[in-house]
């Protein structure tokens, strides 16, 4: 998850008080962020995904002073108007047809803040902008820029210009090719006919968003005072919440902020807007769902502790926040605010009966008989791949495979579970024989389902000692099968895993429910075993659905 | 103290009978097994019982020794090759395969002896259809002397090397080039050391006969009356025996259904491949979420996809714009095709989605849990799995409110042994509120995180159920409890199946 750093002093002048390390980290926790690391100078808090506005040392500060009380209530940001304008031209519809610009002005950097702003920046891009794909964010030295701004596409070899860090000039397809960022994010342009840009008015280009600004005009420096900032994306309202993320973290740094014109497919609009969205709420609904009486009076306080206003049964949630889409986001909002911590404990009188599924029963007391003849569970995982399902078992199965595997060694579901037992034998040759064990676990393959796929829970169970042979086998399967009360018969079968001859299909009510016999020595030599191998491995499910 | 010695001395195991005669200090276990015409594990076992009765001491000592390898036993008894050979050329020069099968030597010992001989000068070599070998006049010197290694080969083995004279140090020397004749071994050897009790002990003459052992025989025909029997030290060690039983997690596993059994939950379960829509979209996750990225879900090649029931019209409007549930939704466009692609479930709520989408106005109020696997996109390492145990738990009531949430996670974890709960704001895309769970370690006195709980959105519950039906969820893994009950630090211990492992690991006993 990602993680913000603050600068204490920086922060608590932010806040607006000095907070002692036992304060900090109780508050911190229960604001709904984790701390990582508290020293004299630095804070380290980590943000969870709802919470985007808090990934910037103001955006965090705003949300904390709230919290304690310092500061509460919706924050009011300014917003003077500049005559400004960006133009949106259809050639990007296509490819990325939406964005949304500001300006901000007087501020003043240094090399502190210049890095502070490429955090956030970096930060909003992984998180809520989904590494770049939903948004992407570019931040310009208004100075060197000359308006109207045009966002416009064009083809990919159209295009000349130095991207940032870069020594000369490139077309559209050289960035994604040969430019750092160009490769880590290439993927997002790659095959369009046409590629986006941020151009001036004196065609000057800005950037070529998702990818990379120009070296020329997208580089903020020390002597920089104002700054365009744009957000370029596939939906409007995305966008526009995250540049007032940046936006209002800009101008709690000292910044103003000033709206431009966007004109974009025949509608004009202003932007930023940073005015409150109202949510009409039901107290009562709110004070249901949470457990505890909420007076009006209450409530709008909580609220205020969370950075919301509050007008005639609506909650006024702040424009930078991603997170509210339902009355219930108020309803923890308010249980933040009233505290965890303070919210009583009630074991309500509610009767149920618990209950098992009578298979997980089953299943348990199949488990039960074979430990009590003297054999040892293994749980194998349920991922494996096809040399020990098929080439080592001499035979071949229909398998299910996946199509991310991490590597090849688990690259399958299992289809049938003895592989994997034998797996365990072949691990475990340095230890004491015999070695008699079984394993309970699911297998997989085709069939009808609204996967496609069907599981069934297997008995494996393989005794490997010396003595090893059908008939120990047959005992154990035959005590089983007395002890569950079936009655089973066994009929002659072929299997390539097993030796010839000495192979068996169990048969309950018609059906045809396991295997049992001797490994083939072939087989074992190809799991490097030297010891005998028998077992059987039975369809729990199936069993279970015919008994 | 005599009749102390008399007591000790008449209860002795029959084996140790046999081995006190010879007990003297310095002796070998080697020694001792010999003169009393037992087994090296018999006399050990001897010695142990004897060693607890304190009548001696067992020390190992470790000591070099000269040992005879094959083929120096073979030698002792057939004469070393150079020997054979030079016996089998006689006066008159011999072809190579002629002295071979006279002397009986393999090629490579022909040739070490053409070497050997060689270098003494005793036989001379010429070449005609084959190697032609005569004997020199100091081979035939050496005919009739017997060599340094001969004389050193005769000695009785093993030997211990300190005691070697300077010719016998050479002869040493020279054999251990050579393949398998002679080699020094450090062997350990254990050593008795009696005790004044031991010392003692041995003068005893033993009155009165004992019986070993209680038969059958003497059950039948009644001849056990007027026995007295053999006196056991009861406190003697045993062989280690170990049973069959269930894996340790099947145990643990059995344990947590217990709780939720106890506390009126009724099971959940079902596949672990699983469409994207059950295992996300259902629960709100939307299709943008990182957790659909292939780094952190298993998807399935064939069949890729599956298909969606009918509720999937309604989960389409909640994701676009809310539905009817009072959500602005997620905005963007629902893509059918992304829900339909299977994966390995991600987590067991999936369950609890499928559960209340079944559930029947008349079944509520009601409980549910599930203990079962889930499957991430992880390579494994000490702290990761890709596959492992997830437990969960639900309450459908329509009067379920965040305090009850807490009541029940009071209960649950003091059943599952931390009394001390306390939850945090946290955040889960498919619960509102949210939180973290923290129970007191009761040794460290340290919170820990256990897992997380919140109450379904209506996003989740009103399109799955029809309407919005609170339902408390709470959930953690089993990973972390199992690890800190055997102190596993490896995490992959709990599916390596060390046979061994498994027999030893103590049971769960809560």
């Amino acid at each position: 998850m990602p993680t913000v750093t603050l600068n204490r002093a920086e922060f608590e002048k932010l806040v607006g008080k000095s907070i002692p390390d036992a304060q900090l980290r109780d508050r911190i926790s229960y604001l709904g962020t984790d701390l990582d690391e508290l020293t004299k100078s630095e804070i380290k808090v980590e943000i969870f995904p709802n919470r985007p506005d808090m990934l910037s040392e103001q955006g965090f500060a705003r949300a904390f002073s709230s919290f304690i009380g310092v500061k509460t209530g919706l924050r009011e940001y300014a917003v003077k108007k500049s005559n400004h304008k960006v133009i949106v031209e259809s050639s990007v519809k296509a490819v990325r047809p939406y964005t949304a610009c500001a300006l901000v002005k007087g501020l003043r950097f240094d090399d502190e803040k210049i890095k502070e702003i490429i955090q956030i920046q970096e930060k909003l891009h992984i998180t809520y902008g989904r590494n770049r794909k939903k948004v992407a964010i570019g931040v310009y030295p208004f100075e060197k820029i000359q308006t109207p701004i045009r966002f416009k596409a064009l083809a990919p070899k159209d295009i000349r210009f130095r991207p940032l860090e870069s020594s000369k000039e490139m077309s559209g397809l050289q960035v994604l090719s040969s430019h750092p960022t160009g490769k880590d994010y290439g993927h997002l342009l790659e095959g369009k006919p046409k590629f986006p840009l941020f151009v001036d008015a004196n065609d000057q280009i800005l950037s070529m968003p998702p990818i990379i600004n120009s070296h020329e005009v997208g580089k903020i420096g020390l002597d920089t005072r104002d700054v365009f900032i744009e957000c370029s994306g596939f939906d409007y309202s995305v966008l526009s919440t995250c540049l007032n993320m940046i936006v209002t973290a800009l101008a709690d740094m000292g910044g103003e902020i000033y709206s431009m014109e966007i004109e974009m497919y025949g509608k004009k609009m202003v932007s930023p807007d940073l005015s409150a969205t109202p949510l009409a709420f039901d107290l009562g609904y709110l004070s249901k769902r949470l457990g505890i009486e909420l007076s009006e009076a209450q409530v709008k306080e909580l609220l205020g502790k969370m950075g919301h206003g509050y007008s005639k049964g609506k909650a006024l949630v702040p424009s930078y926040r991603a997170d509210v889409l339902h009355p219930i986001d108020l309803a923890e909002d308010i249980a933040i605010a009233y505290g965890y911590e303070n919210i009583p404990e009630v074991i309500p009188k509610v009767s149920t009966i618990g209950a098992e599924k009578p298979f997980t029963i089953f299943c348990r007391k199949v488990s039960d008989i074979l430990a009590g003849v003297g054999l040892l569970e293994c749980k194998t995982y349920h991922i494996t791949n096809k040399d020990y399902q098929t080439t080592l078992m001499n035979c071949s199965v229909p398998l299910i495979s996946l199509s991310n595997a991490l590597n090849k060694e688990f690259s399958v579901l299992s289809a049938w579970n003895i592989p994997l037992l034998l797996e365990v034998l072949r691990s475990n040759k340095h230890h004491e024989y015999p070695q008699h064990i079984y394993s309970l676990g699911s297998i997989f393959k085709k069939g009808q389902s609204d996967t496609g796929v069907v599981e069934q829970e297997r008995l494996a169970c393989l005794l490997c000692s010396e003595q090893a042979d059908y008939t120990r086998s047959k005992q154990i399967l035959d005590y089983l099968f007395r002890m569950i009360g079936v009655e089973y018969s066994i009929i002659a079968a072929e299997h390539p895993s097993f030796i010839a001859g000495r192979i068996g299909r169990v048969v309950v009510k018609g059906k045809k429910v396991a295997y049992i016999g001797e490994i083939s020595p072939q087989v074992l030599s190809n799991w490097e075993l030297d010891v005998p191998v028998s077992g059987f491995e039975l369809n729990l499910s199936e069993l279970f659905d015919v008994i | 103290m005599s009749s102390d010695i008399q007591n000790i001395a008449k209860n002795l195991h029959p084996l140790e009978r046999k081995v006190v005669p010879y007990l003297a200090t310095g002796m070998s276990l080697a020694e001792l097994a010999q003169k009393s015409k037992l087994s090296i594990v018999e006399a050990m076992r001897a010695l142990q019982w004897l060693s607890n009765r304190k009548a001696l001491s067992i020390t190992d000592e470790k000591k070099e020794l000269i040992e005879l390898g094959k083929n120096g036993t073979d030698y002792q008894k057939k004469g070393l090759p150079e020997r054979r050979f030079l016996s089998a050329l006689s006066s008159t020069p011999l072809g190579i395969s002629q002295i071979s099968k006279k002397a009986g030597l393999d090629s490579a010992e022909v040739n070490i002896c053409i070497g050997l001989l060689k270098r003494k000068a005793a036989i001379d070599i010429s070449k005609e259809k084959e190697m032609m070998i005569s004997l020199t006049d100091a081979g035939k010197g050496l005919v009739s002397k017997e060599t340094l290694e001969e004389k050193f080969l005769k000695k009785k083995f093993p030997l211990d090397p300190s005691s070697l004279a300077e010719e016998e140090k050479f002869a040493f020397s020279e054999l251990k080039k050579r393949k398998g004749i002679v080699a020094l071994n450090v062997s350990s050897q254990k050593i008795i050391t009696l005790t004044d009790l031991g010392k003692k002990l041995k003068t005893v003459k033993v009155s009165g006969k004992v019986e070993d052992k209680l038969t059958s025989s003497m059950l039948k025909t009644g001849k056990w009356k007027g026995k007295t029997f053999r006196e056991y030290d009861v406190s003697i060690n045993v062989p280690a025996i170990s049973g069959g039983k269930r894996h340790f997690v099947s145990q643990a596993v059995d344990y947590i259904r217990k709780i939720w059994l106890e506390m009126g939950f009724e099971e959940m379960s079902g596949n672990m491949v699983q469409t994207s829509f059950w295992d996300l979209d259902s629960l709100f996750v939307p299709q943008d979420h990182p957790a659909r990225e292939e780094q952190d879900t298993f998807y399935i090649k064939d069949p890729a996809s599956g298909t969606l029931p009918p509720i999937a019209k309604k989960i389409k409007d909640v994701h676009e714009n809310g539905g009817d549930t009072g959500s602005s939704g997620w905005g963007g466009k629902w893509s059918p095709d992304v829900a339909k692609e299977n994966l390995l479930r991600t987590h067991t709520t999936v369950l609890s989605a499928q559960t209340i989408a079944r559930l029947r106005d008349s079944q509520i109020p009601s409980k549910f849990f599930s203990v079962g696997k889930v499957f991430r996109n992880e390579s494994l390492d000490p702290k990761h799995l890709f596959e492992f145990y997830q437990v969960e738990g639900i309450v459908v009531d329509p009067d379920a409110n965040f305090t009850h949430l807490k009541g029940y996670l009071r209960e649950f974890f003091t059943k599952m042994g931390y009394p001390d709960v306390r939850i945090r704001p946290g955040h889960f895309g498919y619960t509102e509120p949210s939180a973290e769970i923290e129970v007191l370690h009761p040794v460290t006195k340290k919170w820990i995180e256990l897992g997380g709980c919140g109450v379904f959105r209506a996003e989740v519950t009103k399109p799955l159920m029809g309407k919005e039906v609170p339902v408390l969820a709470w959930g953690l893994g089993l990973g972390r409890i199992i690890s800190e009950y055997w102190n596993i630090s490896d995490i992959r211990e709990l599916y390596k199946n060390d046979l061994k492992q498994l027999r030893e690991m103590k049971a769960w006993m809560k």
